[in-house]
């Protein structure tokens, strides 16, 4: 059996490299990627944590989890969408002021 | 299943799915992260598999996989985005810095987690205790969802529905009168809508880029202040 900690290892791992792709892009579409990994990270350790301790919750967390996500995914991209065509860029550097 | 095949497993989605995260964040092309964060969602639905969680990882498969990703690919094709360029390295002494708040990161966390493994693991919860085994199944889901949690899923079809109409009002463009032009990847620009006391007739503008439009419409030339500012 593996130990609990393995995945919380693999789900600390991923979450650290979401956060750092967050601070090092700088293209808008991959920093949404990022953001991705990080929320499978945190199902990652959910479904550990609920598989472990024999208890459904953290699965059900985890499918809260992805509708959120599927929702961010549609917000955000239609966000994304919109600044692409005010700024012909998806260099967040390029959208660091509100106006246009 | 024995024991030496279960870690074999392990280790190769948790191999495939660190390294196809690396893959996300090194790759310069946006396409390209995006099929390595595929590879990432297939490897922890692979370890859902192995924790006995198979209606997890369907959905994962079915939602991260199929429809977010399909999402992203779509909206990279659509815009036509071009590579990351590389470019001179600002804040360079914050470099040090963030080495030692890695290792200090790093260090607590190997902490925390060594300590994870030494405690003692909590008694099942009398609920599970009765069918340990059904735990990741769809019916125990399904049971848990519409009586224990069935306010957070109703909440959850509100947020879909405020996330539907969001994204309609952010991706539809403004609406388009007779007369008008419609740039590509541009907002529609008419003379009379823009500045209407300078301009003085309606009369649409052809132009190939936005910043050619704004220029000819008079609203603002951005071109030339982009330029300034570099």
């Amino acid at each position: 059996m593996i130990p609990l900690s393995w995945y919380l290892a693999v789900s600390a791992v991923l979450f650290t490299i979401g956060v750092a792709g967050v601070i090092i892009k700088r293209n808008a579409i991959a920093m949404f990627m990022c953001i991705e990994l990080m929320l499978n990270a945190v199902n990652l350790s959910l479904v550990a944590f609920s598989s472990f301790f024999r208890d459904v919750s953290g699965q059900l967390f985890v499918f809260i989890v992805m509708t959120v996500a599927a929702a961010e995914a549609a917000v955000g991209l239609g966000i994304i969408l919109a600044v692409f065509r005010n700024r012909e860029s998806l260099d967040v550097d390029d959208a660091s002021v509100l106006k246009m | 299943m024995s024991d030496w095949l279960t870690y074999i497993i392990f280790f190769l989605l948790a191999g495939l799915a660190v390294g196809s995260a690396v893959a996300v964040v090194a790759q310069r092309n946006p396409l390209y992260s995006a099929i390595s964060l595929i590879g990432v969602f297939i490897a922890l639905a692979g370890m859902y598999l192995t924790m006995a969680a198979p209606f997890i990882a369907a959905v994962q498969i079915i939602v991260y996989a199929g429809a977010i990703m399909v999402l992203v690919v779509f909206v990279i094709m659509l815009l036509n985005v071009e590579e990351e360029v590389r470019r001179p390295l600002r804040l360079r002494y914050l470099v040090p810095v963030a080495v030692l708040l890695a290792a200090v990161f790093f260090a607590e966390a190997a902490f925390i987690l060594y300590f994870v493994n030494d405690a003692p693991v909590a008694p099942p919860s009398p609920a599970a205790a009765v069918n340990p085994s059904s735990v990741g199944l769809t019916a125990s889901i399904g049971a848990g969802l519409f009586t224990t949690y069935l306010l957070p899923f109703e909440i959850t079809s509100i947020l879909i529905l405020m996330a539907l109409v969001g994204a309609m009002s952010l991706a539809r463009r403004a609406a388009v009168r007779p007369g008008d032009l419609v740039v590509p990847g541009a907002a529609v620009l008419t003379a009379q809508t823009v500045n209407p006391a300078r301009v003085g007739d309606a009369t649409p503008v052809r132009a190939e880029t936005t910043a050619e439009a704004a220029a000819l419409t008079g609203l603002w030339d951005r071109a030339t202040e982009r330029g300034d500012d570099e």
